[in-house]
């Protein structure tokens, strides 16, 4: 195992090294250092070797190597074509992934079919893994819904705008799982900054307690809006599992053969019968919090200067490059495709119209309330009132 | 035996048995709900009889057994989740108002949540803070909940059936002062809706709507009241969202005055909405305005005043005759 030091902040930990994770997690970590994260890809696209998590990539072939490479460019793409509609006033708001693809590509693409995935508000692209298609992601966005995909169709939950929320969702279904005696694991996605809710420290008892077959997995993007990650922790977040009796384990998180292999790792326990993990994906949040954050206010630009030097999708396509698995072809149609995918999702959004009206009404029960009915049927009144003044 | 007596907190007992041997999904879920039965013992023997899988004792952490309950649901359960005392609900306030409520909505009606939330409320059994509340009308604000609370053994035993049938979430007041009082049960009757008001007395001279734990006491209220030669009705609501105004209104047609009586604090609370909404409905039918006799906006006390706090005979007779002077 490989250490990076990655912080560009100043690390002010000292925390202790001992984990549950097994003899790979004997951290050899110095005090006033970043703990060792799990790594497979160096920032300049080398492969190093792992010794407990190389068997999770050992059979990957180029072909699944360009696909995680496509898989991280389509999704930075598209997230940048939501920026920009924000910016064209067609999005109400956006929360931008660039930085995380690695994170939840390598875990996103680590699930099996009849997993389920609760992720919070920004994991595109794991959505972007579960086929949820991504003008999908855009409807709540744009203010056109609060959803607007059925979660059972990819197993993949609905956005979840309260901090920390889905932890517990996660953590349900999985005991679920366990009690219908089936394989299939559950995956949670959540913040640096969500580690402090509650919730999060709830789902942590129930799933252990209950051995549930739950991965958290935690992408530290360094902040939390303003809030540095100090401001949540004192310990190095993935330590947090052992004072709830399950393992934890540090991944780089732009690094996405890392990711990959980690969060196979952690499904596999978690299918075995072996409980929850929490995966503490490090990475960066490269861009404003969402399209309404400015972080001039509270960060220094040279520390994402520094992380620019870790990008995920250029470390991969060194990497590929390095390996020979890929050639000029590859990227053109890449490129290519990436503008078509842009494209369609700028038409998608424009095209998507308003709700109905009485949407206000629809769903807000599944067996019908009284008062739903009779203001309905008030707003259907005076909607009709209109319509006679107009002459209609 | 199809009818007998039993005591209310033993017919939610029964009706919960009854769930869980019909329907395989059916889970009760909750702090000490396992072996103890429950602080109230309502889930008395339940363990025993189905096992820890589907009788689960919690962690002692609200926000986790409502939030894990949702994710239950979302796999194809039905849970029934015990709060120990209204006062603790608050730490699962969060899931029950942000999720429960709302993941039908936001998913466009393809996710259902069908998660019953048993809260033991109310005071008048001479506890300490926090366990003598009544938060109903928080609740009832919130669109996508369904808010219920029965006063008798029939009732509690019917609409818990139907709580847990219902594929909305339920939050099911227990009128814990009620817990132990004796009604008769037939377990092969067919109830009425869930969210139907009954007259439990008729009157003529003034109508009086309670629900759970006050609805004892409307009937001690009427009894003396008819001695002092005084007709009322009383209207049990049964449930507080949906809230029955065709009952409502149809009694005070006739009636033409009504009192509402809930332990809840009056400001804010059921009460102002049924008065609002029957003053608009019911404007030339009113001789008097609509009153509400509860709870005063202070903290419950503590156990040696709540006798003062809490709605009693007198202080329901003083607003008859206030009514009535009209
Ligand atoms: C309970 C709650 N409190 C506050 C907010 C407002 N809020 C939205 S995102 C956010 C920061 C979350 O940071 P983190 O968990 O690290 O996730 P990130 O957005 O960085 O991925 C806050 C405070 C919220 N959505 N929910």
């Amino acid at each position: 195992m490989t250490v990076e030091s990655t912080a560009a902040r100043t690390p002010r930990r000292s925390a202790s090294t001992k984990s549950t994770a097994g003899k790979r997690t004997t951290a050899k970590k110095q005090p006033g250092t970043e703990p060792e994260l799990v790594q497979l890809l160096t920032p300049e696209g080398k492969r190093v070797k792992d010794a407990t998590y190389d068997k999770y990539v050992a059979g990957i072939t180029p072909e699944e190597l360009r696909g995680l490479y496509r898989d991280m460019v389509l999704t930075r793409r598209f997230d940048a074509e939501a920026t920009s509609l924000q910016r064209q006033g067609e999005l109400g708001l956006w929360a931008s992934l660039l930085g995380q693809e690695a994170a939840q590509i390598g875990s996103g693409r680590a699930t099996r079919e009849d997993d389920y995935v609760f992720p919070t508000y920004r994991e595109h692209g794991v959505a972007w893994c579960r086929g949820v298609d991504p003008s999908n992601l855009l409807g709540m966005f744009r203010g056109v819904n609060n959803g607007g995909w059925d979660p059972n169709t990819n197993n993949f939950q609905l956005y979840t705008i309260v901090i920390g929320s889905q932890t517990l969702h996660a953590t349900g279904y999985a005991m679920g799982i366990a009690k219908d005696g089936a394989d299939s694991a559950v995956i949670a996605y959540f913040g640096d900054g969500a580690s402090s809710q509650g919730d999060v420290a709830e789902s942590f008892t129930f799933s252990a307690v209950y051995n549930a077959p739950v991965v958290f997995f935690c992408q530290n993007n360094q902040w939390a809006i303003s809030e540095p990650t100090e401001k949540q922790t004192r310990v190095p977040l993935y330590q947090r599992a052992q004072g709830f009796g399950f393992p934890g384990v540090r991944v780089d998180g732009n690094d996405v053969l890392a990711c990959l292999a980690v969060t196979k790792w952690a499904l596999e326990r978690a299918r075995n019968g072996e409980g929850p993990t929490l995966v503490e994906a490090y990475t960066y949040r490269m861009g404003a919090h969402t399209t309404s954050d400015d972080p001039t206010k509270y960060r220094a630009d040279e520390e994402r200067v520094a992380w620019e030097a870790k990008d995920p999708i250029l470390r991969l396509r060194r990497y590929l490059e390095a390996s020979n698995h890929t050639d000029d072809g590859f990227f053109a149609e890449l490129e290519a495709e990436s503008e078509a995918l842009g494209k369609r999702v700028r038409e998608a959004v424009r095209a998507m119209p308003d709700p109905d009206h009485f949407a206000i009404f629809e769903h807000a029960y599944a067996d019908g309330h009284a008062l739903v009915d009779e203001e309905r049927a008030q707003f259907a009144a005076y909607q009709a009132s209109f319509a006679e003044e107009e002459g209609v | 035996m199809a009818a007998e007596k039993l005591a209310l907190a033993k017919a939610i007992n029964e009706s919960l048995r009854r769930a869980l041997e019909t329907d395989p999904k059916v889970l009760i879920m909750g702090e000490d709900v396992g072996k103890l039965g429950g602080v109230f013992r309502v889930t008395d023997g339940l363990q025993k009889d189905f096992g820890e899988q589907r009788v689960i004792d919690t962690p002692l952490a609200e926000s986790g057994i409502v939030g894990t309950a949702i994710g239950l649901a979302l796999r194809g359960y039905r849970p029934v989740v015990e709060i120990q005392f209204d006062g603790f609900v608050f730490p699962a306030y969060d899931q029950i108002v942000t999720q429960l409520a709302k993941m039908h909505a936001r998913s466009l009606g393809k996710v259902k949540l069908p998660v019953v939330v048993r809260i033991p409320y109310g005071g008048g059994i001479g506890a300490v803070e926090h366990h003598s509340e009544s938060p109903e009308a928080l609740f009832a604000h919130v669109a996508g909940l369904k808010v219920v609370s029965p006063s008798n053994s029939f009732d509690a035993y019917w609409m818990m059936q139907q709580a847990i049938q219902s594929d909305d979430p339920v939050i099911f007041f227990e009128p814990k002062r009620r817990y132990w009082d004796k009604g008769e049960v037939n377990t092969e009757a067919i109830p009425g809706p869930l969210h139907k008001a009954q007259v439990v007395r008729e009157g003529t001279d003034l109508t009086l709507v309670a629900y759970g734990p006050m609805v004892k006491l409307c009937r001690e209220v009427a009894d003396a009241a008819a001695e002092e030669g005084r007709n009322l009705e009383i209207l049990d609501l049964r449930s507080v969202s949906p809230l029955d105004f065709d009952s409502i209104q149809a009694s005070v047609e006739k009636t033409r005055r009504l009192i509402v009586v809930h332990e809840a604090p009056v400001f804010f609370g059921s009460g102002a909405e049924i008065a609002a909404r029957i003053t608009e409905r019911c404007f030339y039918h009113l001789e008097a305005p609509v009153l509400r006799v509860g709870g005063y906006h202070a903290p419950y006390p503590p156990a040696r005043l709540e006798e003062e706090y809490l709605p009693g005979l007198d202080r329901v007779l003083d607003a008859v005759d206030r009514a009535l002077a009209y």
